[in-house]
């Protein structure tokens, strides 16, 4: 489990650095809202891979709150999009 | 035995999670992007929820489930809504071949 969960957490790595890359690249705010959504859900994959780990049950409810917090925030993103003008963005 | 199966539903959630990743970089434009992002990761998430489950005890199981529901009804809300929201503002890739929401809904940034 030890080795699992370590090689679990680098590939975690890797994909917020990913994340984070399409986030900096954008060309979009769609685009960005997409690698901060997906980023997000990266964390929240950590906090289960933590949560295999210890086999600790504390940090469930981060999880709960976490997966709700991306919601949230994608769809007033995608309410901000809507409201833009054609130009700019 | 159950730590086994926790461990091998971890590994899958992961590569899941990570291909994810890679396709939100290596895809076009932003629709493709999604396509990688909500559905892949939304699995990942469930078989990560899913392992976690099998570690802790019998208590936390259905804020577990909790998680899965949770992420099966948002992701594809939010989706959707990102995407409404590009496609009015024009924002296909030059390689699109099929766009059946142009007659509804213009993608030149009128919408």
């Amino acid at each position: 489990m030890d080795l699992t969960s370590t090689i679990a957490y680098a590939g975690l790595a890797v994909a917020a650095l990913l994340c984070l890359w399409r986030v900096l690249r954008g060309p979009t705010i769609a685009e960005r809202m997409v690698g901060l959504d997906l980023l997000v859900l990266v964390v929240v994959s950590g906090i289960g891979v933590d949560i295999v780990r210890q086999g600790e049950s504390v940090n469930v409810d981060v999880l709960v709150v976490a997966s709700l917090l991306a919601f949230v925030g994608t769809s007033l993103t995608a309410r901000f999009i809507e409201g833009l003008g054609s130009d700019d963005g | 035995m159950g730590d086994a199966v926790a461990a091998a539903l971890l590994a899958v959630g992961t590569f899941l999670v990570v291909a994810s990743a890679v396709g939100v970089n290596r895809f076009d434009d932003v629709f493709c992007r999604m396509h990688a992002a909500t559905k892949a990761a939304t699995l990942g998430v469930i078989l990560i929820s899913l392992a976690a489950a099998l570690r802790v005890d019998g208590n936390t199981v259905p804020k577990l489930v909790l998680v899965i529901v949770l992420q099966l009804l948002t992701a594809p809300l939010g989706a959707h809504l990102l995407g409404r929201a590009a496609h009015g503002r024009g924002e296909l890739s030059p390689r699109t071949v099929l766009d059946e929401l142009a007659d509804a809904d213009p993608p030149d940034g009128r919408g």
